[in-house]
């Protein structure tokens, strides 16, 4: 066959047709990497988005507007009848004192409405609250003029953070336009400044989003975090040390595995359920509490853990075990005294991860009811208590702009706690990781 | 409860160091007062006084355990006093039983053993746990509405199911909006990370070199470590908002909360769960079948596409199953943009409502536990676990079997 083909024909490789069919090929192979670039490019955008617009909403919420004024603590208002009665105290109209104190910065406004106007550009209970506190800790203050720095109210935060539109029509827009003269005559003498937003990292939460913080969510967290971490992280080790160095190979043990591996991608809210059902109506434990939260988080995070714990275990040299059992250790002692030591790195990084995918987890929570309004810090593991993700869940639901801010600044600081954690594992992992 | 803990552990401790206590005055620190003989001690003391701790727990556990289910037959007071008694009966019935020649080390040995089978054993009863609440309350909802107007009825309204003194008001329990809203945002949700999800794991698995992984590998975690209450603050601050305003620019109205935003985010949440799962599906075929291929010719997207895929196949299909099992359980991003009304519509610019929401809108708020409104959820719940048990069971056997035919 090969004698018939004449010596000038190319190779079927070189004919026209087979050049197109190559750079259609080629074409292909370029499009479909394009589109495996692309994909990873979208899925970049998308975070970078969420980011910027979580960022861009929330750093705000970080600096707060305050106000000085020079407040009068009029005994005549105050304690008229000179008791100094720490009751009477506690019910005497420092709202009053407020006002004259701002009726007394602009002497020329008379008329009732205007002075209203007036006493809504700060905040009224913030405000308040503050001299209230500050004259029962000290009767004797009365009397004298204190020089205060005070939260202004959200709309006008909001107005100098350049969120309410100047060019609006009045009627259009929360602050009137004789109230944003005043704020910008308070501006340009000095008196309304902008300030390191503390309040929002010491205070609970509040129905006035200008005086609302995430200390009592972080707590709730926190605890619940810690109940968690004490029940999940024993039970967790245990199962995996059982699983991977005890366990006899009969019907328990596979149901044990098959289940593990089930739980893990069961839904969060079932493990809610569960805690509603169990938990709180079976076992009648406390509504609300961190306490209960705790345990479903534990519940859920166990799959985690023993999943992690085993695979750390699996890496450990087989050698050192044997090691030991031939000195004479039992097998107890050969795997805690030698093997699971050589495995805590392991363990410890998925349980970090564990605990960060509890600390983000919101819908058991919901369920088990830590959605109450409270405005303590909780002090143990029984008090009703919120999280910060149902903090932020909860926050979310306000449209107005001052709570967006707030919630975004929420979501940064859980966000920064987050992978602040898993930098932490990662760092543990490379660190203390051991390779045979 | 907590106090009961305590006590117990600190019963433990106390027990711990009286056993050794007695141990070691019998045979010394070390076991061997009497070097040889009949004196010599099997266990060194300390596992003495292990194996009394352990007594104690044991006991401790059970007292606890029936406190726990049985408050009227075990109330607080008595379970401190029977803690007491324990204690002491523990530590009287160790002075008979430490001597030189207990095996104390067994037993401990053996101890151990049993505490981590129940540490495991926690696994199972938290599944037992959850079917058997699940199906217990949705027992109590199917004798209020019947299971087939449940799972075939049209209306879904379980709020006027408050007002119960009101005749014929009892409110309608027709479940198929809510599925239909389910199965629309997982959809939406599916469309949008399977293609994306898949395209990562291919070109991280077989185009990008080290580095490139190395950038874009933390990019997707990161992705994955958002909690997803940030996602639905995300859909409802930003996604929602924009795609109204895309739709008005074009003359739709489109109302924030749609099937289409939450999905969309939904769909952004499962990426890094698809990718990751494919591209250690796509690594562990054979390298000798993509050798072949390009002993052929084939150039590497032909090689991905007709060899490797084909391959990948099961796996992948397991990792989209467990992803599709992710996407109906998500909570936070349905409740916050997807709507709570139940609207029967194959619209995705409309919004609906999932089995989650409805979970979550029929639990927060008051609750009365026996109305149909409360217990529904547990049906909806019961519903929810079954698919999704369905799903990953599907999918855990899909990709074991896979595996094994690789390995």
């Amino acid at each position: 066959m090969s004698d018939a083909t004449p010596p000038e024909t190319t190779s079927i490789h070189q004919s026209a047709d087979a050049h197109k069919l190559l750079r259609k090929r080629r074409r292909r192979e370029r499009g479909f990497r394009m589109m495996g670039m692309s994909a990873i490019v979208m899925a970049m955008c998308a975070l970078t988005w969420l980011l910027i617009s979580i960022v861009g909403t929330g750093y705000t919420a970080f600096y707060q507007h305050q106000m000085t004024i020079d407040v009068v603590l009029d005994e005549t208002v105050l304690d008229p009848n000179g008791t100094r009665d720490p009751d009477e105290l506690r019910k005497a109209n420092f709202r009053r004192i407020i006002q004259n104190t701002l009726y007394a910065r602009f002497p020329d406004i008379t008329d009732r409405r205007a002075r209203q106007d007036l006493f809504k550009t700060v905040s009224a209970s913030g405000a308040t609250d503050l001299v209230r506190q500050m004259v029962y800790k000290t009767p004797s203050l009365i009397g004298q003029t204190l020089t205060l720095e005070v939260p202004t109210s959200d709309d006008v935060d909001q107005l100098l953070k350049g969120y309410i539109d100047r060019e609006v029509s009045e009627d259009r827009r929360k602050l009137s336009d004789q109230q944003i003269k005043w704020v910008d005559e308070l501006v340009a003498s000095g008196e309304v400044h902008a300030r390191f937003n503390w309040a929002f990292f010491t205070a609970t939460d509040s129905r006035d989003p200008e005086l609302a913080g995430i200390a009592g969510a972080v707590a709730g967290s926190f605890m619940a975090l810690l109940v968690a971490f004490v029940v999940a992280v024993p039970i967790g080790i245990g199962a995996a040390v059982y699983l991977e160095e005890f366990a006899p190979e009969n019907l328990f043990t596979d149901i044990v595995e098959i289940n593990i591996n089930n739980l893990a991608a069961v839904p969060s809210i079932i493990f809610g359920l569960l805690g509603l059902a169990v938990f709180l109506n079976f076992f009648g434990m406390p509504r609300s509490a961190p306490l209960v939260g705790g345990l479903v988080l534990a519940l859920m995070t166990l799959p985690t853990i023993i999943i992690a714990a085993r695979a750390a275990l699996r890496a450990v040299s087989p050698s050192i075990v044997d090691g030991a059992l031939s000195l004479g250790a039992s097998k107890t002692q050969a795997v805690f005294h030698h093997k699971v030591p050589l495995a805590a790195p392991g363990i410890l990084t998925g349980t970090i991860i564990g605990m960060a995918q509890a600390l983000g987890e919101t819908a058991p929570l919901l369920m088990i009811g830590m959605v109450a309004f409270v405005t303590e810090i909780p002090t143990s593991i029984t008090e009703p208590a919120s999280a910060l993700p149902v903090q932020i869940f909860l926050w979310a639901d306000s449209a107005e702009r001052a709570w967006a801010e707030r919630t975004s600044a929420a979501i940064i600081a859980l966000l920064v706690v987050l992978l602040s954690m898993n930098a932490l594992a990662i760092f543990l992992r490379s660190k203390l990781e051991r390779r045979w | 409860m907590i106090l009961g803990f305590a006590l117990s552990f600190i019963a433990m401790i106390a027990g711990g160091l009286f056993g050794r206590h007695l141990a070691i005055s019998q045979v010394g620190r070390t076991g061997e007062t009497g070097s040889a003989g009949p004196n010599r001690a099997h266990s060194l003391p300390k596992f003495h006084g292990y194996m009394l701790a352990w007594h104690i727990g044991f006991a401790a556990l059970g007292l606890l355990a029936l406190h726990g289910f049985r408050r009227d037959l075990l109330s607080t007071p008595w379970l401190i006093a029977g803690l007491a008694l324990t204690t002491l009966l523990a530590a009287l019935h160790s002075r008979r039983i430490i001597k030189p020649e207990l095996r104390a080390r067994d037993y401990v040995e053996r101890y151990v053993r049993i505490s981590l089978l129940l540490c495991s054993a926690v696994a199972v009863l938290t599944t037992f746990g959850i079917v058997l609440s699940l199906i217990f309350e949705s027992a109590r909802f199917f004798e209020k509405v019947s299971f087939l107007e449940f799972l075939t009825g049209l209306q879904w309204s379980p709020q006027t199911a408050i007002r119960a003194d009101q005749a014929g008001q009892s409110g309608a329990f027709g479940a198929v909006p809510i599925f239909a809203g389910t199965f629309m945002i997982m959809a939406v949700a599916m469309l949008i990370a399977t293609p994306i999800g898949l395209m990562i794991a291919i070109y991280l698995s077989e185009y990008a070199t080290a580095k490139v992984r190395g950038i874009v590998k933390p990019f997707i975690e990161i992705l994955a470590g958002v909690p997803t209450v940030v996602y639905g603050f995300f859909a409802l601050l930003t996604v929602g908002p924009a795609i109204r305003g895309l739709a008005e620019s074009m003359g739709f109205a489109v109302p924030t909360q749609s099937a289409i935003a939450a999905g969309s985010v939904m769909g952004v949440m499962i990426i890094p769960f698809i990718s990751s799962l494919s591209d250690d599906v796509i690594n562990a075929v054979p390298q000798n079948l993509r050798d072949g291929a390009y002993a052929l010719g084939a150039t590497k997207s032909e090689t991905m596409t007709q060899v490797i895929f084909p391959a990948a196949l099961p796996g992948i299909m397991g990792a989209i199953l467990l992803g599709v099992s992710r996407a109906i359980g998500e909570t936070m991003i349905v409740v916050m943009a997807a709507g709570r009304a139940a609207n029967l519509t194959g619209n995705p610019f409309e919004a609906v409502t999932t089995v989650t929401v409805q979970v979550v809108s029929l639990l927060t708020g008051d609750q009365e536990f026996d109305s149909a409104k409360t217990l529904a959820a547990f049906a909806l719940g019961l519903v929810l676990f079954v698919i999704t048990l369905i799903l990953n069971v599907i999918a855990l056997l899909i990709v074991r079997r896979y595996r094994e035919r690789y390995e």
